[in-house]
């Protein structure tokens, strides 16, 4: 099938099975290997990327289904400079290994859309379907509220 | 070197600063190197069709029909591979009469796990091989399921190993002192039984290799998502029979590890293999569920232990008696990784005697290995968790007890039982600080009145005061174990030309922050900016030597490596700037990057100019070589000591059985830290780990055999809702072992968390007649021990998947810093 996405602001058509998950799209034909892939489950939430501007598991979702869509991810995140988020986690030490922090800002960023200013349980609980095995997210939890407290929402 | 006492203008140290990491602007960009993102011209794609069974005889594997499938390219069972079906390697043979099977890199005549290797697919693309897998023929022939560690011993026993039929591995012990003595001489004899249950490492980056021939004559390059490029390449090299210098391993981006990537893999060996036979690049990344079925698992211990005691608490012995799981096979260190517990059960506490014997069980389930901590929160759990529990015994507190029998900080260096002579620590000054912050007497207070008042919601405090050793190791300590490698570490420091600075490291950092510690440490030696240094790590052709990252070793050995050549550095540099300045080396005094000679203020010469000057040769001191660098290989003479105080305060809903943690407090002592930052995020990763033992993991079989938490969804990687903030801090006692007098962090709070937590839930209820609750300490097993009398909690449903959600934490006060 054929179909057509703008990835990162770049727009691009592609041939493409039907049963091709976006994020192997995004890794293996558009080599946005910034986004990684974490499990097979959709619980750990490396892979998350924004379509139209929501938050979404890109391992998920099929590629066909982005037809027509805005993909942007965590490579198309810095606009000439960092999204405060990302400058938030290497302030706070919100990372160690970095696998699960592409989809932890792109999740973190969705919270702070829905939330500018939120508490310390709705951060965690905001978090919920993102997994870290390095931090014990105490450090993550720590980058978002750095983030928001310099207006990170933007 | 030497160093000018406040010196007006001195550049400020960076060592003990908390630098922000250069690591993380390509984390946080997503410009990232994981093995999975390589792509190479004509690379194919392997998948491996796995046992069903836990235990079965193979009766026929046909690959013949995935060969028809579109894009396959080759497909093999062991038998199609012949001689290139090579074992992998166990490097720690614990005894004389250790029983070693083979394990190839796919089994020919059983299968002796759920997802042991039975044969391959290599074709266009993963989607393709994955799809032939299924038209590959295999005959099982079902043999009974070996997978209780006490049945697996009994007489008569079905064997997972035919050859010699016996399913003990070793039985290894250790002592120091008269144990019977001991016994003797003892007011009471305690003992206690407790269940270490297995856990799944789940590093967030499943594991990915890829094989590609490069050159006319065999060479082969491996990029590995692995912790130890360097025992990798020389592993290769034994099992396959291509000489080593033909071999380039490269560790990439690596994320995570968590001794999971501790290990040379079967699936290293096939891809090299193939590769080399088919002449073309070669890739696997496991599936999660792969990652959860294969990659090695840890822990999974049936502990006795014993302590004969004065009726005061006075620790005269302990005798410990282990049952550790192998699984299936025998991984790089299985057998060795509940031994390096031998000399952590008796903790920091005196006393005359130890006795310790350990048994490994072959079963049929995933091989074990190191996990974060290996052996040692095995072992600290077990002499934490019965301190707590003999407290309770005599009626006196646990802080107390432990106080009574510790080593005091006026004793250090102090020989322990386990025969190492620890090298310093202050337990009172640790404990004392987290007293405090953890408001030990308020919460107690608070305790006893929830139990008059018959609150559902009970309080329970836990202790946790351990120790561990750091900085796998002395090479003779090594050797009398009978492990086959040595600890050294090697690094090498140059100053280019341009005085720019390399440091090439043989630690193979996979998220720690190498690359920011050891700038720092470069930087202070060198006398530069730690931006003016890069760090060359994690490829056998760039860093050609090297024993990698893995025991809380990397700064410990790796970095006084660092040091060390640094070191050499700024002699060779002496030499060369006081040929410069027509001075007496010993005239010389290096200050902040710059040679000045005493008593002449104006005559200096800086190192990036010396640099330049060894670079063009043109005047050179005579006997002294071109280019400024060094090489330093550091083999520690001992181990050093971390410790510290863990408290935890848990909240169990007596009517739910549900815990929730209020508060943790630890006070850890590494020593000195060349980055508290990098330190503090070490120390809150090791919580969640060892929290994540005590409350959530639990890797569960059936009783087929089969794995039922096999995935993310049923095995429970606590969540950001299911962990509190963490209120840290340290004491400082430096190590007397190396230079910068660093212990080393990794895996102190996976070591000391996990009996924390369990001693505070089971403090909550012991009241109502619990002794003990088996870990993962779910809403269900808490209650049924509260509910049934005598019970532990049970067994979990092994049919069933996890049922409980995760105890939601409430915040305390936001952490240290």
């Amino acid at each position: 099938m054929q179909i057509q996405v703008t990835v990162d602001g770049q727009q691009r058509v592609d041939e493409v099975e039907p049963r091709l998950l976006l994020v192997h799209y995004l890794r293996e034909r558009v080599g946005k290997v910034g986004t990684p892939v974490g499990c097979d489950t959709s619980n750990c939430g490396a892979c998350t990327v924004q379509v139209d501007g929501q938050t979404v598991k890109s391992c998920s979702l099929l590629a066909v289904q982005a037809d027509g869509t805005e993909v942007t991810t965590i490579e198309g995140l810095a606009n000439g400079e960092w999204h405060q988020v990302q400058t938030s986690f290497k302030e706070c030490h919100g990372l160690q290994c970095g696998y699960c922090t592409p989809g932890m800002i792109m999740a973190a960023i969705d919270l702070l859309k829905e939330n500018p200013d939120p508490s310390e349980t709705q951060i965690r609980d905001g978090l919920e379907g993102n997994l870290c095995r390095c931090t014990g997210y105490h450090n993550i939890v720590k980058s978002v509220q750095h983030a928001a407290a310099q207006g990170g929402a933007r | 070197m030497t160093a000018t006492e406040a010196a007006p203008q001195a550049r400020q140290k960076s060592v003990g600063q908390p630098l922000r990491r250069k690591e993380d602007a390509r984390l946080v960009t997503g410009k990232t190197n994981w093995t999975d993102n390589i792509v190479l011209p004509g690379m194919l794609h392997m998948a491996v069709l796995r046992s069903p069974m836990a235990h079965a005889r193979i009766a026929k594997v046909d690959v013949s029909a995935a060969l028809e499938r579109p894009g396959v390219v080759a497909a093999y069972s062991g038998a199609d591979l012949g001689d290139k079906n090579v074992g992998a390697l166990c490097v720690w043979p614990v005894t004389d009469d250790m029983v070693m099977p083979p394990h190839l890199a796919l089994a020919v005549d059983k299968v002796r796990y759920v997802g042991d290797a039975v044969a391959v697919v290599i074709a266009g693309d993963r989607y393709q091989a994955a799809d032939a897998l299924e038209a590959i023929e295999v005959d099982y022939e079902p043999l009974p399921p070996v997978l209780d560690m006490r049945a697996a011993l009994e007489d008569g026993s079905t064997a997972v190993h035919d050859d010699p039929g016996t399913n003990k591995c070793y039985t290894w012990k250790f002592g120091n002192g008269d144990y019977e003595a001991a016994k003797a001489k003892a007011d009471r004899v305690f003992t206690r039984h407790y269940v270490n249950q297995r856990l799944i490492p789940m590093a967030m980056e499943p594991r990915s290799v890829v094989a590609a021939p490069t050159g006319p004559d065999g060479d082969v390059t491996l990029w590995s998502a692995t912790q130890i490029p360097h025992i990798v390449r020389v592993l290769m090299a034994l099992t396959t029979g291509i000489p080593e210098n033909k071999i380039r391993v490269i560790a990439p981006d690596v994320g995570g590890g968590f001794g999971s990537k501790l290990q040379f893999y079967r699936e290293e060996i096939l891809a090299v293999q193939i590769a080399s036979m088919l002449g073309r690049p070669v890739k696997w990344t496991e599936t999660r569920s792969e990652n959860a079925q294969v990659t090695h698992h840890g822990r999974d211990q049936l502990q006795e232990i014993e302590l004969a005691v004065t009726n005061e608490g006075k620790i005269l012995g302990l005798r410990v008696d282990l049952l550790a799981n192998m699984g299936a096979y025998l991984h790089i260190i299985t057998p060795g990784t509940p031994l390096l517990g031998a000399f952590m059960f008796n903790g920091i506490y005196k006393m005359d005697a130890l006795d310790f014997t350990c048994t490994g069980v072959f079963t049929n389930t995933t091989p074990t290995d190191a996990y974060r901590g290996a052996g040692r929160p095995e072992a600290t759990f077990a002499i934490e968790r019965i301190m707590d529990d003999l407290a309770a015994e005599l009626e006196v507190d646990p802080l107390e007890l432990r106080e009574r029998n510790w080593i005091t900080h006026e004793e250090f260096p102090y020989t322990s039982i386990n025969t190492l002579e620890y090298d310093t620590g202050n337990y009172e000054a640790a404990t004392a600080r987290a007293k405090e912050m953890f408001d030990y007497d308020g919460l107690r207070r608070e305790q006893q009145q929830r139990r008059e008042a018959k609150d559902p919601v009970q309080l329970g405090i836990g202790v946790s005061t351990f120790t561990e050793m750091c900085g796998l190791a002395p090479s003779r300590v090594l050797s009398s174990l009978k492990y086959v490698a040595g600890g050294w570490e090697h690094a090498t420091v140059r100053v280019l030309p341009t005085g720019a600075v390399e440091v090439v490291t043989g630690t193979s950092p996979h998220g720690q922050g190498h690359v920011t510690a050891w700038s720092q440490i470069a930087a202070d030696a060198l006398g530069v900016d730690p931006d003016a240094v890069s760090v060359i790590y994690g490829d056998t052709a760039t860093s050609p030597y090297g024993m990698d990252t893995y025991g809380s070793r990397s700064l410990v050995v790796g970095g006084m490596a660092v040091v060390a050549a640094a070191e050499r550095v700024v002699d060779k540099a002496r030499l060369i700037a006081a040929h410069m300045l027509e001075a007496d080396p010993d005239d010389l005094e290096f200050v902040d990057g710059t040679f000045g000679v005493r008593g002449s203020p104006g005559s200096t010469k800086t190192i990036q100019e010396v640099a330049f000057e060894a670079f063009t040769a043109h005047n050179l001191p005579e006997g002294v070589e071109p280019t400024l660098q060094a090489n330093s290989t550091i083999d520690p003479s001992t181990f050093s000591f971390p410790h510290g105080t863990h408290l935890c305060a848990v909240e169990v809903d007596t009517e739910t059985g549900m815990s929730k943690i209020r508060k943790y407090v630890c006070v850890d002592d590494i020593g000195n830290v060349v980055n508290p930052m990098i330190v503090e995020g070490q120390v809150h990763g090791g919580l969640a780990q060892g929290i994540a033992q005590a409350l959530y993991e639990e890797a569960v079989y059936d009783d087929a055999g089969n794995l039922v938490t096999g995935s993310l969804v049923d095995y429970l990687v606590p969540a950001a809702p299911d962990l509190p903030f963490f209120d840290t801090d340290r004491t400082v006692t430096p190590s007397t072992t190396n230079p910068l007098g660093v212990k080393g962090v990794g895996e102190a709070g996976t070591i000391a968390s996990t009996p924390a937590v369990v001693n505070a839930v089971v403090d909550a209820v012991r009241q109502f007649g619990v002794q003990d609750i088996r870990m993962a300490l779910t809403p269900e097993r808490v209650w049924r021990a509260i509910h049934e009398s005598g019970s532990t909690g049970g067994e979990r449903a092994a049919e069933g998947t996890v049922v409980y959600g995760g105890a939601a934490t409430e915040s305390t006060a936001g952490g240290a810093q």
